[in-house]
């Protein structure tokens, strides 16, 4: 199981991934904008996204959780 | 001259704006989000309405509300700053309209040039050098391909209502021009709500050279000389310096002669810049896109000239004279511009946080436009400019030993900033050496 976490302060643009979707290693899951900057957050491993913590919209906060792999 | 005057914008350029009109006694009025209320530059205004809520749409590009607390507070200006509603013409208008005077040029100056596809058309009929490129907007991917295979790759593709370097990617064959098209359009109706893609050629190792222009009350247009931007990441500048280092004065003079050409072609009035890209191995330039606003690197060109460009905005769009003698300009010394942002100084990526301390360097020929102090907290919601730290010296050697000092000496604790990539900057031996271009900072920071 990989925990995915958000690396800085940002605002959720765009989930990519669902909930039960098979994702390899490098896929988008989402895109978070911070500073008028889109940063992807990929998948680190493949595997099946269990659990999607962030919605569209949402601000996240650094270490916050955005998804479960498993 | 007005007496009073609403500054459109949030962080350095507003603080910076306010400090200017205050020195010529114009009462002023800054306008902030709700994430922006403990700013510096909201204290230092001698009024401050709140426009709303963080997100840009809802406050610094809520045209209604800042007209609102222009009427509400009895503005009798409006000076964008950069960014936001700066080149927005119809917001121009609706400052007009409404018995306002807009510091900035005519709004259909700033219609001509905020659609670069009609710009460049506009330039090559003036007689200023355009690379090649696309004459009407490349409506699809198949278009793109066909305006590629006519203009030669590597090609750039850029979103013709765009800048900030968003959207703008570059494009080596066919299967590359495909992708970059595809991110060009999305981004460009995500951020500038018009699907119009540019398709120009790419000169690979350029310098990015840009003329300071200010078109006088009168009708004169001057150049103010120029300013090498070629320290670029993500197609953002993050350092500038004047004079260009790597342009010998013949092709200064046609380019500052060119840039008063581009000024003239569409009656310029205020201060303006004219971004061109230098071939270093021909010695050749093209015009890339003009600015109709004050830029973000104007001090550089003001602790060259002694100008304040500001106080000449205010001058002009009073139709007043400028406050020197336009026959006497002569730039003296060097000036750098390092941009301090609120990023990791190995990849770049944004990091907002909360500014613990703040200590800014001071000392012969240094200058600090900040936008922040200790105790603020930088938003994700902006840009990251945390302030711009700018030196002068007598020659470049003397400048780049000050900004090594200065890059040393600003402490800033609490989030990460890029000050340690400004300090190796500083060190390596190609911008010492001054014959750098576009690919210095993939050089020192590899992927």
């Amino acid at each position: 199981m990989a925990e995915v976490r958000a690396e800085m302060v940002a605002n959720v643009w765009k989930v990519v991934a669902a909930e039960g979707d098979h994702v390899d290693d490098g896929d988008t899951l989402v895109i978070l904008e911070s500073m008028k900057m889109e940063i992807p957050v990929l998948a680190e491993g493949p595997g099946v996204v269990t659990k999607l913590h962030v919605a569209e919209g949402d601000v996240i906060q650094e270490g916050d959780l955005i998804a479960i792999i498993s | 001259m007005f007496d009073s005057v609403l500054v459109a914008n949030r962080g350095e350029i507003a603080w910076r704006v306010i400090r200017t009109a205050r020195r010529m006694g114009i009462r002023t009025v800054a306008v902030y989000s709700h994430a922006d209320a403990d700013l510096p530059y909201v204290r230092e205004a001698d009024e401050a309405v709140h426009i709303g809520p963080a997100p840009p749409a809802h406050s610094y590009l809520d045209a209604a509300a800042i007209l609102d607390a222009a009427r509400k507070t009895g503005a009798l200006a409006v000076h964008p700053g950069y960014g936001f509603l700066a080149e927005s013409a119809d917001f121009a208008r609706q400052v007009v309209a409404a018995g306002l005077i807009w510091v900035g040029p005519d709004p259909a100056a700033i219609e001509q040039m905020g659609d670069k596809i009609r710009a460049r058309n506009l330039m090559e009929r003036a007689g200023v050098p355009v690379s090649p490129g696309s004459r009407e907007p490349a409506s699809d991917v198949t278009a793109a391909l066909a305006e590629a295979g006519r203009v030669g790759y590597p090609v750039m593709v850029k979103a013709a209502a765009g800048g900030g370097g968003i959207g703008m990617g570059v494009a080596q064959d066919q299967a590359g021009l495909r992708s970059a098209f595809e991110t060009a359009r999305s981004r460009a109706e995500r951020f500038f709500g018009s699907p119009e893609i540019l398709i120009e050629r790419y000169v690979e190792r350029a310098h990015h050279v840009e003329v300071q222009i200010l078109g006088l009350a009168d009708g004169r247009v001057l150049a103010l000389g120029e300013r090498d931007c070629s320290v670029q990441r993500r197609h953002q500048k993050v350092a500038e310096e004047s004079p260009a280092p790597g342009v010998p004065a013949e092709l200064r003079q046609r380019m500052l002669a060119a840039a008063v050409l581009a000024g003239q072609a569409v009656g310029y009035r205020g201060a303006g810049t004219v971004e061109c890209l230098v071939d270093a191995d021909t010695g050749s330039f093209v015009f890339l896109e003009m600015n109709t606003r004050l830029q973000v690197e104007h001090p550089v060109t003001e602790l060259v000239t002694g100008i304040d460009l500001v106080e000449q905005q205010f001058l002009i769009a009073a139709g007043e004279p400028p406050s020197f003698d336009a026959a006497a300009v002569r730039p003296s010394g060097h000036a750098l511009e390092l941009r301090v942002y609120a990023e990791d100084p190995i990849r770049f990526l944004p990091r907002p946080g909360t500014i613990t301390e703040w200590e800014e360097p001071a000392g012969e020929g240094v200058r600090v436009d900040a936008g922040y102090q200790a105790g603020n907290t930088v938003t994700p919601f902006y840009d990251p400019l945390l302030a711009k730290l700018c030196v002068h010296g007598a020659d470049r050697d003397q400048a780049l030993a000050r900004a090594r000092q200065a890059v040393a000496a600003f402490r800033i604790v609490g989030l990460k900033t890029n000050l340690a990539f400004h300090a190796d900057l500083l060190a390596s031996t190609e911008f010492v050496s001054g014959s750098y271009d576009t690919s210095l900072v993939s050089k020192l920071r590899p992927t």
